[in-house]
C-alpha cells in the first residue's frame, strides 16, 4: 500500500469546480472565484508543449487542479500500457495536481484504444486485476488514485457481486480512494432498475475524496424502457441534485466537479451549475460543522 | 563556385538577412500568450480529446455507398495531367458497396 | 457465459455481428440495444474527433459525406493510443485508396498539412535565437554552422494548391486555388500555427538543413536551382523565429 504521507500535495477545498474547457478560459479569467479548483483530463495534456500545457501551467497556479485519466485502461484483460503509464508519471510529477483520478472501466484492447469507458463483470477474478493493475499505477505514478464508478447501460451474465463489495474490496485492498459519480449511480440506478438511495446507503463514504455530478439524456431499450445515457451535454437534473443532497447529508461536504463534455455551454451556464453545488456544499458544511 | 567564392556568398547572404531584420522584433523573453488569442479560435487547433461521455447519437450504419461529396471540393481545379488534360475536382455519383 | 474483452470489442467496432451473449439487461434478457449505447460511444465519439481532426477535409467533402467516410475510416483504423489529439495518422494513406474520393487527389495532402498542423500545434515549446547571434559569428566559420530548427517547424510538398486549398474553406475571405503545385512551411512563433508557402529550391535548402552544414545546405539546394537566394531563405528563418541553437 502507497506511503505519500511525506508528499507536499495542495489542498483541495469542499467548493465546486469544473471539468476545464480553452473556450472558457476567458470567462474563468473575469470571475476567478465562480469556482474553487478545476479538473482536466490528463490525456488531453500530453503533449510536449504548446498552447495546453501553457494555459494549464497558469491554471495551476490560480487553482488546484484534480488531475483525471481516462485513458489507462484500468479494468483491461491485458497489462495496462506502460508507455501511457510514464507518460501520466511525468504529468504527475510537474503539475503535482491535489487528486488524481481514473475509472473502474477499460478502454484499449490490445492496439486499440476504444475512446469509451468499457464495463467490467464484478467477479472475484476482476476484482484481483483491478486490484493489480491500480496497485501498479500508484506505485509507479507515486501517487493515491481516486477509482470512479462507471455508468453501467446493461450488465454481464457473469457477475456475482455487487459493484458496491467490488469497489469496496478494491478500495480496502489497495489503498485507493473513491470518486463517487452520483449522476453515475443515478443512471446506473435508473438502467439497473434499483433504488439509487438504496446505493448510497451501501457505499462506502468513507473513501471518497470527490464527487461528480453532470447531466444525462433519456432513451428507450428495446422494450421501451428508460435508458439513461451519461453523455455530459447538458445541466444536472432535479432528481440527480436531490440525490447529490442526500448524498452529502451522510458523507459531509466533498470537492464537487460539475461535468459538462459535449454541447459545450457557455460560461454562465457552466458557472450557474457550479454555484448550485456551492450553495448545496456550503449547507453541507454548516451541518456538519453543527 | 570555388569554396572561398561560395564562403563569401554565404556571409553576404547572412549580412542581407540580418540587415532585413532591424525591424522584426525578437521573440526571445516575450511573454508566453497563453490564452485564446485568435479570432474565432475556441480550441478547436488543439485537435480532438479525450472523451468520459456517452452519446445518445446513433452511428451511421449504411452499408450501400450513395453519397455524393457535397462541399467545397466542388469546382476547384486542380493542376493539368502530365499530358495537359486539365481535370476538376467534383466527384461522379457511385454506388457500389463499401469494400469489407 | 463469460463474454472476454476480444468478443466485446468485435462487436463494438462491426455492428453486423451479435451483441455477445452473456450481455444482458437487469431482467437477464439479452442486452440489445443497451449495447448499442457502447457501440454509439465508442464509432461516434471516433467519428467526432475525426471531424475535429481534419477541419477542411469536412468542409471539402461536406457533412454527410465526411461522417460517413470517417465511420470507414474509424472501424478499420481505431485510434493506436489515448492520446486523441494525435489521432488520424492513416488518414492520408486511407484518402489514397479509399475508393469513393479518387477524383479529389489533393485530399491525402490536405489531411498531411491538417496532420503537421496539429503535431505543430503540441510540440516542444522553444526560443529562437536572437539575429544578433548569426551576425556573431566569424564570416569564414559561417560555411561550416549547422542551424538547429525549432521543434514546432514541418514542411509540406505537394503536387497540388494544398495551401490554397487549406485556406479558402478555413480563412475567411480566401480565394479560389489556382491550379498549381505548392510546398509549405508550417511554423509556431508563440502557440499558434502559422504557414507560409515556399518555393522548391527553400523547401529544398530546408530538408537538407537538418543534417548538414549550412554550406553544404546551400550548395545541394544551387544543385538543383542556381538562383537560389539564400539571404532570402535565411531572412525567412529569422523573420518566422525558427533557428533555435546555432551548433559551430
Amino acid at each position: 500500500m502507497l506511503d505519500q504521507s511525506s508528499a507536499n500535495i495542495p489542498e483541495i477545498p469542499n467548493r465546486a469546480g469544473v471539468g476545464y474547457k480553452a473556450q472558457h478560459l476567458n470567462g474563468i479569467l473575469k470571475d476567478p472565484s465562480a469556482i474553487g479548483w478545476i479538473e482536466i483530463h490528463a490525456e488531453n495534456y500530453m503533449g510536449d508543449g504548446g498552447r495546453p500545457i501553457a494555459q494549464l501551467k497558469h491554471l495551476r497556479d490560480m487553482y488546484p487542479v484534480s488531475c483525471h485519466g481516462v485513458g489507462l485502461s484500468i479494468g483491461a484483460e491485458g497489462p495496462l500500457d506502460a508507455d501511457h503509464l510514464a507518460r501520466l508519471k511525468h504529468l504527475v510529477s510537474w503539475l503535482n495536481p491535489a487528486l488524481f483520478s481514473e475509472h473502474l472501466a477499460w478502454s484499449t484492447h490490445e492496439t486499440h484504444f476504444l475512446n469509451d469507458l468499457l464495463p467490467v463483470p464484478y467477479t472475484q477474478a476482476v476484482v484481483d486485476r483491478v486490484v493489480d493493475h491500480i496497485d501498479q499505477v500508484q506505485d509507479t505514478v507515486g501517487r493515491r488514485m481516486l477509482l470512479e464508478n462507471p455508468s453501467t447501460y446493461c450488465a454481464f451474465e457473469e457477475s456475482d457481486m455487487s459493484e458496491i463489495d467490488f469497489l469496496s474490496e478494491v478500495a480496502t485492498r489497495t489503498g485507493c480512494g473513491l470518486l463517487l459519480d452520483v449522476n453515475n449511480v443515478f443512471i446506473s440506478a435508473t438502467n439497473q432498475q434499483y433504488s439509487p438511495e438504496a446505493y448510497i446507503d451501501a457505499y462506502p463514504l468513507e473513501h471518497v475524496g470527490e464527487i461528480h455530478l453532470g447531466g444525462h439524456e433519456e432513451d428507450a431499450d428495446d422494450h421501451g424502457e428508460t435508458l439513461l445515457i451519461d453523455s455530459h451535454s447538458r445541466q444536472v437534473v432535479d432528481p440527480v441534485w436531490e440525490l447529490y443532497e442526500y448524498t452529502l447529508k451522510q458523507s459531509g461536504p466533498r470537492p464537487t466537479l460539475i461535468e459538462w463534455d459535449n454541447d459545450i455551454p457557455s460560461w454562465d451556464v457552466l458557472a450557474n451549475e457550479a454555484r448550485l453545488a456551492d450553495d448545496l456544499l456550503a449547507n453541507a458544511q454548516l451541518v456538519a460543522a453543527e | 563556385m570555388s569554396k572561398t567564392v561560395k564562403s563569401l556568398a554565404v556571409a553576404s547572404a547572412v549580412a542581407a538577412a540580418l540587415t532585413a531584420q532591424t525591424h522584426t522584433a525578437s521573440a526571445a523573453g516575450k511573454e508566453k500568450c497563453y490564452g485564446v488569442a485568435l479570432a474565432g479560435e475556441n480550441g478547436c487547433a488543439a485537435g480532438p480529446g479525450t472523451s468520459c461521455a456517452g452519446t445518445s447519437k446513433v452511428d451511421y450504419q449504411g452499408n450501400a455507398w450513395s453519397l455524393v461529396a457535397k462541399g467545397t471540393c466542388e469546382g476547384i481545379e486542380l493542376p493539368a495531367l502530365a499530358d495537359g488534360t486539365p481535370r476538376t475536382g467534383s466527384l461522379e455519383e457511385l454506388s457500389r458497396d463499401i469494400p469489407a | 457465459m463469460t463474454v472476454t474483452q476480444t468478443d466485446f470489442t468485435a462487436a463494438l467496432l462491426n455492428a453486423d455481428l451479435a451483441t455477445p451473449a452473456g450481455m444482458v439487461d437487469y431482467q437477464g434478457r439479452p442486452a440489445g440495444k443497451r449495447f448499442d449505447v457502447y457501440r454509439n460511444n465508442v464509432v461516434v465519439s471516433l467519428i467526432d474527433a475525426m471531424e475535429t481532426a481534419f477541419p477542411a477535409i469536412h468542409k471539402l467533402v461536406g457533412d454527410e459525406f465526411f461522417k460517413a467516410m470517417a465511420g470507414v475510416y474509424v472501424r478499420a483504423h481505431p485510434p493506436t493510443t489515448p492520446m486523441m489529439m494525435f489521432y488520424g495518422e492513416a488518414f492520408p494513406e486511407f484518402l489514397e485508396n479509399f475508393e469513393h474520393v479518387q477524383q479529389l487527389p489533393y485530399l491525402p495532402d490536405v489531411a498531411r498539412l491538417e496532420l503537421a498542423r496539429r503535431s505543430s500545434y503540441h510540440a516542444t515549446d522553444s526560443i529562437a535565437i536572437s539575429p544578433d547571434a548569426l551576425g556573431a559569428i566569424a564570416p569564414e566559420d559561417l560555411m561550416n554552422v549547422k542551424l538547429e530548427l525549432s521543434p514546432a517547424a514541418r514542411m509540406l510538398k505537394s503536387a497540388y494548391p494544398v495551401l490554397s486549398i487549406w485556406n479558402m474553406n478555413m480563412v475567411e475571405g480566401a480565394p479560389q486555388p489556382k491550379a498549381v503545385a505548392q510546398a509549405v512551411l508550417l511554423f509556431r512563433p508563440e502557440l499558434d500555427v502559422d504557414m507560409v508557402e515556399i518555393d522548391d529550391a527553400t523547401h529544398c535548402f530546408l530538408s537538407n538543413l537538418q543534417n548538414n552544414t549550412l554550406g553544404e545546405a546551400y550548395e545541394a539546394t544551387l544543385g538543383i536551382d542556381e538562383t537560389f537566394d539564400l539571404g532570402q531563405a535565411l531572412g525567412l528563418l529569422l523573420t518566422h523565429q525558427l533557428i533555435t541553437h546555432i551548433n559551430i
